[in-house]
């Protein structure tokens, strides 16, 4: 029992002090590893949250009442951060390993917004370094979209003359265009950058923002 | 490869059966809920997959034939119960040292470093930490045996929700890091929602539901329309679960995959886990299974009256 203890204490002291200072002796692959990539710019992040900035601009966050499932949130926040321009070509996407164990979701979940990304050609994996962005999300041309605007109000005008409210229009934009997205199907991913099957909140932000600038 | 597999299982505790006529097969790979009523026997498939109890009839073989409880078997498999067992008056220390006594197999640089990240001490006694450590020491220990599939019975039942997230993030980091199969048992469906991609469904013992949660929830609807059409719009779909009001219906429908269309009149809405797993909780008659589904529409239950619209 003493020997025990013993041999027990001396491991205690080799785990419980620093990475650096345990001499590799106790140290598994897993810790091992860490520590010494952490020289790298790019595996800095694992430590603390404070590196993770430098090594990626995203920290990506959940929001469970959303109702939006969780890699379609991972993919959303990639997209909200190249409209803003918080993103630029050439930026790294969290590791895997990171958001798994900052988020606590399944890895899968966290590479099937990877796929995602790529497929819409936005992002694009380099083999043993990470997922970086390779696109930027083109906006509509400004011509093209003061148009829009223009006919979209003239609905609006109409749609105020039949008596709707602001809730009405709302609910009958939000409706039509799911109505729409249904008729269209699955479209090309690539092309279709912009358009989300599922994104349910998004459109309904455009719906509210639009006819909010009406009224 | 299968994780689990069950044929014909069953366990009988005295005149009472805890589990009867359970076949099912849970591929590897996966992080696998397995979800069901209180009393429908989680627990005891569970221990009977981890070779704790033997089987009163029928087999379960783990991690691709190998019968449960056998040696290949235990090797291969990490087991948390409950209650994360624990020798209460041994120090984190010594527990380590048991544990790697007691299996053929057990990392303790592995377990060490862990425990280090998480700031537990190694000289206190295992009785002595916090609820959320101690479930971290019991992992640490299950992990530390580097199992090919890590089952957890209601693991996170007593943590707070810090906790059960620092419990979901170091389960997850061992997947992510070593491609650990898991299968957990749990009540809390919105966590279980974050975390697995196969999703089991038990039933009075037989499984009811099972399958990848993305093809589940994409074949799932709700149907929202006026209640008045809510019968004849339900002879034409696959109805799980239906609540009606006055006005206006909501219809919980299986789509088998394909882009039906949306009757007139009617709003379709994506369905989450746990609106899921509660329609076919309350439709213990329906069933949604790979192969040969029991299809069929099912009566439409009227009274538990929904709000009315307007």
């Amino acid at each position: 029992m003493t020997i025990d203890k013993g041999i027990s204490a001396a491991g205690s002291r080799t785990g419980a002090s620093p990475p650096g200072a345990d001499g590799g002796a106790g140290s598994t692959p897993t810790d091992g590893s860490t520590p010494t990539d952490g020289s790298t710019p790019t595996d800095g992040s694992t430590p603390t949250d404070g590196a993770r900035g430098p090594a990626s601009p995203v920290d990506f966050r959940l929001n469970a009442a959303s109702g939006v499932p969780t890699y379609l949130q991972l993919v959303q926040q990639v997209e909200h951060g190249l409209r803003l321009g918080y993103l630029q070509p050439g930026d790294q996407l969290p590791k895997v390993r990171d958001v798994v164990a900052s988020l606590a979701i399944n890895p899968n979940t966290v590479l099937k917004a990877y796929r995602e990304l790529e497929t819409k050609g936005l992002a694009t994996g380099r083999p043993g370094q990470g997922t970086f962005i390779q696109a930027t999300l083109s906006q509509v041309a400004l011509p093209e979209l003061t148009g829009l605007r223009h006919s979209l109000l003239g609905w609006l005008a109409t749609a105020d003359t039949a008596g709707l409210d602001e809730d009405g229009i709302v609910a009958l934009f939000t409706s039509a265009l799911r109505e729409f997205g249904g008729f269209r199907g699955v479209a090309p991913p690539g092309q279709q950058g912009r358009e989300r099957r599922e994104g349910s909140d998004d459109r309904r932000a455009a719906a509210s923002g639009e006819t909010e600038g009406v009224a | 490869m299968n994780v689990i597999e069950a044929s014909g299982l069953g366990k009988r505790y005295g005149s009472t059966w805890a589990l009867r006529e359970c076949t099912l097969a849970i591929p590897d790979g996966h992080v696998v809920a397995l979800v069901g009523p209180n009393g429908v026997g989680k627990t005891t498939l569970l221990n009977l997959a981890v070779g704790l109890t033997a089987p009163t009839v029928g087999t379960v073989t783990v991690l691709g034939g190998t019968l449960a409880g056998s040696a290949a078997a235990l090797d291969g498999i990490a087991f948390v119960a409950q209650d994360t067992p624990l020798y209460k008056y041994l120090s984190v220390a010594d527990m380590l040292h048991l544990t790697g006594n007691l299996n053929r197999r057990f990392d303790q640089g592995y377990a060490k470093a862990r425990l280090g990240e998480l700031g537990i001490p190694l000289t206190r006694k295992a009785g002595k930490l916090s609820g959320g450590q101690q479930a971290q020491l019991a992992l640490t220990l299950a992990l530390g045996r580097r199992p090919r599939l890590l089952v957890l019975d209601e693991p996170m039942a007593s943590l707070d929700p810090l906790a059960r997230h620092d419990f979901m993030a170091t389960v997850m980091t061992a997947v992510a890091d070593d491609g650990v199969s898991v299968v957990l048992s749990s009540h809390v469906l919105a966590e279980l929602e974050r975390v697995a991609d196969y999703f089991v469904l038990l039933s009075r013992g037989r499984v009811q539901v099972a399958g990848e949660v993305d093809d589940l929830l994409a074949s799932h609807r709700v149907l929202t329309g006026p209640a008045a059409e809510a019968d004849s719009c339900a002879e034409r779909l696959c109805v799980v679960h239906a609540r009606r009001g006055e006005a206006l219906a909501h219809l919980l429908v299986r789509t088998n995959g394909s882009t039906d269309p949306v009757p007139p009149g009617w709003e379709s809405h994506p369905v989450s886990l746990e609106e899921l797993t509660l329609a076919y909780l309350r439709e213990p008659g329906a069933a949604s299974l790979p192969g040969p589904v029991r299809a069929g529409a099912l009566p439409l239950e009227t009274g538990e009256p929904t709000e009315v619209s307007q």
